[in-house]
């Protein structure tokens, strides 16, 4: 690369303009950077709050204008350079630029991936017809409510909160829903049986058909458009539209590609540096090196950490300890969680889930992990303070809902 | 004209025209004040989007709070008399002079 073919120079650049890329933008300006920056992002709309595509967004009951996380003229404001729609696909870390799909090249002093993930194909048979939805950006989400009133029977692929909410949604405005999932229960991998059991129960009290144990084996068409899902066990589905929602891949070929160290996601130390200089790495992309080595999927997560690397940018290094904490609409359900259950060994049930209001609270050697509290504020804002002092506790204690949480004695040993 | 006063963090206070119709949250959102997070894009599972209702036009009153606003709120260490939620306010022309101010982050 030589410098007269490069485009523009910044002193920082942003690859992703989502929740975390545009925190990044705003918290270096609260920081006090005042050099140039440019925010990269390969959707052509400027930032919006993504939980709601299969929330509010989904269900027509909220405008996307109400969906910027910023408004628009912020940005100029700022002097943060929007370059939208476009997707960096390579990354020269000697020569320290970024080059696009249009092939510009952007150098930076620093930079910061923040790209987020892309939704986790299916790939078995069928899996490249029309009719098959996934829900992660604004884009996906359009082109799904374009074709729901044409579509009566609705498959859904994946019992994970994107699933489920849009389950939610489907079965409200009086679709036919089937729910596959291949595990045995629901949200397997982020939450304890209690939690999935309710959801599986409310879901089925409201007429969705779940399937657990279910492997889907193909998808049948007629004139490429999917018509069936077939199970492995032989089943059949009859199916209008499928949307899959089985996770994403973090979006980091890219930065992998220029020697970034990292695989299912890109390794930071506690200030979300990488491995490459001047190269920080945030949000659902980035894999936190200490502790469990772990990805997180949150907008916490992605607005903590882009704070973090921001400071860090500005010289100020803090290390990333923020309160993880999570939240799902279904129906008028309203979970919140708090903490990280990663590693719990065992779990308290407080309140009874027909009630439709309890909380699920996670220990690990007796010590509270992390909360997901159901319809229960009350639960989530005292179950903080829980998880962050480690808080030990009698689990018969925590059960006893006469009393508050934060009236609960600690266990003294 | 409908006008809201934000008083950000560092006290100083700035006045712009709302838009009737959406949330306050929405409105402080809109007029470019990034100290308010508002994570969860208003649905009321956050409390990021805490502020101090300052002052109130004498004509004016504000829906009372939900029961998940309030338990919400009391898990702020900075929670006074007048705190809300901004996203649970809708914002009308009553409410135009409004005076509010940010709450420090948790
Ligand atoms: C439907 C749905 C519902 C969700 N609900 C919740 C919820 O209720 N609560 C919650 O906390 N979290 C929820 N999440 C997760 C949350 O949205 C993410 O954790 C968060 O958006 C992560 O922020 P990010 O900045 O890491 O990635 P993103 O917000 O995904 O932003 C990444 C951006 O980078 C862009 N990009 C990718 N590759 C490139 C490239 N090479 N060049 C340029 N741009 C690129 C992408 O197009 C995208 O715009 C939900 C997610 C989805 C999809
Ligand atoms: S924005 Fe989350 S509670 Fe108001």
């Amino acid at each position: 690369m030589t410098p007269d073919n490069l485009t523009r120079s910044f002193d920082c650049v942003i690859v992703g303009a989502g929740h975390g890329g545009s925190q990044t933008a705003a918290a270096l300006r609260q920081s006090g950077f005042t050099g140039s920056i440019a925010l990269i992002g390969a959707e052509p709309e400027i930032p919006y709050d993504r939980p709601s595509l299969s929330k509010d967004y989904l269900a027509g009951k909220k405008t996307f204008d109400r969906m910027h996380l910023r408004p628009q003229d912020f940005w100029g404001a700022r002097e943060v350079e929007l370059l939208l729609g476009r997707h960096v696909s390579a990354v020269d870390p000697t020569a320290r630029t970024v080059m696009t799909d249009r092939g510009e090249y952007f150098s930076y002093g620093q930079m910061v991936w923040a790209a987020g993930g892309d939704p986790r194909k299916l790939s078995c048979p069928g899996s490249d017809m029309a009719g098959i939805f996934y829900i992660r950006s604004k884009a996906d989400c359009d082109a799904l409510i374009n074709v729901l009133p044409d579509a009566q029977r609705i498959v859904i692929i994946g019992g994970g909160y994107v699933g489920l909410e849009a389950a939610a949604v489907f079965r409200e405005i009086g679709k036919d829903v089937t729910l596959v999932e291949s595990l045995d229960r629901v949200l397997a991998r982020v939450a304890g049986e209690p939690i999935s059991r309710f959801y599986e129960n409310e879901h089925r009290a409201r007429g969705v058909d779940i399937r657990l144990n279910s492997n889907v084996a193909s998808l049948e068409g007629v004139n490429g458009r999917v018509s069936n899902v077939i199970l492995a066990s032989g089943g059949r589905i009859a199916a209008d539209i499928v949307v899959v929602g089985i996770g994403i891949i973090p979006s980091v070929g890219p930065l992998i590609a220029a020697g970034a160290e990292g695989a299912n996601g890109i390794d930071v130390d506690p200030f979300c540096r990488t491995s490459l200089p001047d190269i920080y790495c945030i949000g659902d992309c980035a894999r936190l090196k200490n502790g469990a080595g772990i990805r997180i999927e949150s907008v916490q997560n992605a607005t903590d950490q882009a704070t973090t690397a921001a400071k860090a940018i500005c010289g100020e290094l803090r290390a990333y300890d923020a309160m993880p904490w999570f939240w799902s609409n279904q129906y008028d359900l309203k979970m919140q969680t708090v903490g990280l259950n990663f590693g719990f060994d065992s779990v308290v049930t407080r309140g009874d889930p027909v009630s439709r209001s309890f909380s699920v609270i996670y220990l690990k050697n007796g010590a509270v992990l992390a909360l997901d509290c159901i319809n229960s504020p009350r639960d989530y804002v005292q179950g903080r303070k829980l998880v962050d002092s480690a808080a030990r506790i009698d689990p018969a204690a925590l059960a006893n809902t006469s009393r508050q949480l934060k009236e609960i004695d600690l266990v003294t040993s | 004209m409908a006008t809201i006063s934000v008083r950000t963090r560092d006290g100083e206070l700035h006045s712009f025209e709302g838009r009737v119709g959406a949330s306050l949250m929405e409105n402080i959102r809109n007029g470019g004040f990034d100290e308010l997070l508002a994570m969860c894009g208003g649905c009321l599972s956050c409390a990021t989007c805490h502020v101090f209702v300052e002052e109130l036009p004498a004509s004016a009153s504000l829906p009372i709070p939900s029961i998940d606003e309030t338990e919400l709120i009391e898990g702020s260490d900075y929670r006074q008399e007048n705190s809300r939620l901004s996203c649970q306010i809708p914002f009308d022309e009553t409410l135009s002079g409004i005076v509010i101010g940010i709450a420090p982050e948790d």
